[in-house]
């Protein structure tokens, strides 16, 4: 059971790739899908591997992607 | 199982950004967006009233922060965030008023101004995003672009020699001085915290990428590797001499919070001398609204 | 806050500001002698102005010494800032904290303020600028007169704008104008051009400061739309938006930029269209309210003489020997200069022989009125390179010339 779960804003992205690199157990790849403007977002690969500590949120520069904490309920934590 | 395109769950930042002016015009890969990230969780974690929170900014890529953050907000003319914000802070002392603005902006045109401020100690959390170039305008030198590198205006590469910008307000008077980089987002989020803190003038420099220009013109790649550099490169020194951490091109980054002292700031200080001459004859000033 | 709402609610129908009584704790009620300079620094503080920036320029330092003795005994602030560029931006910093702020300068100091001259027209930041005109250009003649910087004051800064410009010509109209620079200031959410010289500054005469209830001031037009309806740049049919500070929770954005009704920078033809020409409107569709000027003898007049500031003290006593001389000779005297009378002008040329225009300068205002004469009537500069006033029987020669 995943620890966390994330959100991420498609046309918001620019394919940087901070959060790929920098989400510590690596759950995220850029997708081969793109948005609007031609940009590849991330997607999940590993979603068990999500702990919610949202890094990738706190490094994405437009604001596209964040990870919450999951509650044992299921819902995500605001 | 995680799906993209969950919107339920609110990221931290959101409640700070103009959302309908989203997405930004910074680049990919450009840090600016990442150091709000930190900025907003400093807001968060420190608990400030958004509404007595005024944000200046001046002109460049990072001065266009004024206008996605959903706060009051002056995008100013170059150079002049810092006099505006005295103006402000002035006329309305119980604002809490952050400067955001870029390297070239805070030390070029507006370098007289960043000393002064620092000299008189005026209340003003200043985070100087620093991408070692000017980038709105396609990618000039700027005081701080480090030796050799290349640039539009020194094609042929740099060969003045750049600030350190630490060192330089530390010397005029900053009460608080810390530099990190777009990869240390914690640590830059732990040091807006402890600015909004500290009365008086806190200066937080943020090595950020510049893809477009810095990196491609000087064949250091993308974004990303610029934050990989960062993150080989940075070396935490907390309370280093500040004379010891000038950057250069290819060398070590020194980070950390170099400075954090008290000395009495500019609005106390008047006060206190304005009640020692004029005893009973001074009129504190009084909430400036008029009209 | 809650005051402010009360105020605003008084506004008018027609959105005229409804005006306040000045508030007595700014006010040197009494009877003075004393100079332009220090006539002006209590014009501000009986204006509601508690807050100023400065820089040291002669001849207009005076102004801001004083203010920094005042201002600490009537709840003000003032900052010598590090330069007049700082000194220019700060006090738009204070406008938008709340203050009523303006700064001090010569002509010197008036180049370096330029860009933010342009940044408060295209903010709408009402404040005052005094601009206590030497000889130019460069250093020049720090301690003599001049009325050099009339086109300046216009045209000073980069791109389409307006403003307004007022020359007083005593240190009575030193204290009076200087509120009613302010009170526009505050209607019309435009930088106010207060172009003093030096003659007009260092001049010693009778002061007489009424007391505070006889005094008229324009509060700030602060708005008291909710915060889900207010537009920073949105206006209701008479051009100008209302304000809101930093602090009040309606967490606006302003910029330089050219920008739509939220603030927000638009970068297109049609909103810098809609944005430049309002601002321009703005003005422009007020002329009249906002003209001031004194006229004399209008009537069946041949020649007019048009002049301001201090020139038009000298001019007087042109006129009134060439009146003995038994020229019918009319004064038309500009109190505000800019935006300039054209349409008073225009309906004069039609049944004048012509205008004199004297000025400290070698040709400024003569060219607007030339401008709105459009060759009907003729006209005569009599210009001075600065430095000291004209000799009565220069005007003089030329009225009579202009008479013939």
């Amino acid at each position: 059971m995943a620890k966390g779960r994330v959100s991420i804003v498609v046309e918001r992205c620019k394919a940087c790739g901070f959060c790929v690199e920098f989400c510590p157990t690596h759950v995220l790849a850029l997708s081969s899908a793109f948005n609007s403007k031609g940009y590849h977002p991330p997607h999940v690969v590993h979603p068990e591997k999500c702990s919610g500590c949202d890094l990738c949120g706190m490094y994405c520069p437009d604001f596209a992607i964040c990870a919450t904490k999951v509650t044992p309920t299921g819902g995500g934590d605001k | 199982m995680t799906e993209s395109l969950n919107t339920d769950i609110l990221n931290p930042v959101e409640p700070f950004l103009r959302s309908d002016r989203m997405p930004s015009i910074w680049c990919p890969g450009c840090g600016i967006g990442t150091t709000v990230n930190s900025f907003a969780r400093a807001l968060i974690e420190s608990k400030i009233d958004l509404q007595s929170l005024a944000l200046v900014s001046g002109i460049g890529c990072t001065g266009r922060v004024a206008g996605y953050v959903k706060l009051d907000s002056f995008h100013t003319t170059h150079g002049r965030a810092i006099p505006f914000a005295t103006g402000l802070k002035l006329a309305n002392p119980k604002l809490n008023v952050v400067v955001y603005s870029g390297d070239g902006d805070l030390s070029a045109i507006g370098g007289n101004h960043l000393i002064h401020a620092a000299r008189r100690n005026i209340d003003l959390k200043v985070i100087c995003v620093n991408n070692l170039i000017y980038a709105m305008t396609g990618g000039q030198t700027a005081p701080t672009t480090p030796d050799h590198s290349t640039t539009s205006t020194n094609p042929y590469g740099v060969f003045e020699p750049s600030f350190n910008l630490p060192h330089l307000v530390e010397a005029a008077g900053a009460v608080y001085v810390a530099r990190w980089t777009t990869f240390h987002v914690r640590q830059l989020s732990r040091s807006i915290s402890e600015a909004f803190q500290k009365k008086g003038f806190s200066f937080i420099e943020v090595i950020s990428p510049c893809p477009t220009l810095y990196q491609r013109r000087n064949k250091m790649g993308d974004g990303l590797d610029a934050m990989k550099f960062y993150k080989e490169k940075s070396k935490v020194r907390n309370g280093a001499p500040t004379s010891e951490v000038g950057l250069t091109m290819t060398g070590e980054i020194v980070v950390g919070k170099f400075v954090d002292r008290d000395r009495p700031d500019y609005q106390t200080m008047m006060r206190a001398q304005y009640a020692d001459t004029l005893g009973a004859k001074f009129v504190e000033q009084q909430e400036m609204v008029c009209g | 806050m809650k005051a402010d709402l009360q105020r605003a609610d008084a506004q008018k129908a027609d959105h005229k500001p409804a005006l306040q009584k000045a508030d007595p704790r700014g006010v040197l009620t009494g009877v003075h002698f004393m100079d332009g300079d220090h006539a002006c620094c209590e014009g501000a503080l009986a204006a509601g102005s508690r807050f100023a920036a400065g820089y040291p320029i002669t001849p207009s330092t005076e102004i801001v010494e004083r203010f920094a003795s005042r201002a600490p005994t009537v709840g003000g602030t003032f900052i010598q800032m590090e330069d007049e560029l700082a000194a220019s931006i700060t006090l738009q910093g204070a406008v938008w904290g709340g203050a009523k702020a303006f700064t001090v300068t010569s002509g010197p100091g008036f180049s370096l303020m330029m860009e933010h001259i342009g940044y408060a027209a295209m903010t709408e930041t009402p404040c005052v600028f005094v601009d206590v005109q030497r000889g130019g250009p460069s250093t020049g003649l720090p301690t003599l007169p001049a009325q050099a910087d009339m086109m300046q004051a216009r045209w000073g800064s980069h791109g389409d704008y307006e403003i307004i410009a007022l020359c007083p010509n005593s240190p009575q109209e030193c204290f009076d104008l200087t509120i009613k620079a302010f009170n526009l200031a505050e209607e019309f959410r435009v930088p106010v051009m207060f172009m003093m010289d030096e003659v007009v500054g260092h001049m010693t005469e009778k002061v007489v400061i009424p007391p505070a209830d006889q005094i008229e001031v324009v509060p700030r037009r602060h708005t008291h739309k909710p915060v889900a309806d207010y537009l920073p740049y949105g206006t209701n049919g008479d051009l100008v938006p209302e304000m809101a500070h930093a602090g009040d929770g309606y967490k606006f954005h302003v910029t330089g930029l050219t920008h739509d009704e939220r603030g927000y920078p638009n970068m297109t033809p049609q909103v810098q269209n809609k944005l430049v020409r309002r601002l321009q409107d703005k003005i422009l569709n007020a002329v009249d309210r906002i003209t001031l000027v004194e006229e004399e003898q209008l009537d069946g007049a041949d020649v007019v003489v048009v002049s301001y500031g201090i020139t038009s003290r000298v001019a007087q006593r042109a006129i009134e020997v060439a009146r003995q001389q038994g020229l019918r000779v009319g004064k038309l005297r500009l109190i505000t200069a800019w935006p300039f009378p054209e349409k008073k002008i225009r309906e004069l040329a039609t049944h004048v022989k012509a205008f004199v225009v004297p000025e400290l300068n070698l040709g400024q205002m003569v060219r607007e009125v030339e401008r709105a004469v459009a060759g009907q009537a003729k006209t005569f500069a009599v210009s001075h390179a600065g430095g000291g006033v004209h000799n009565p029987v220069d005007i003089l020669k030329v009225i009579v010339e202009a008479a013939r």
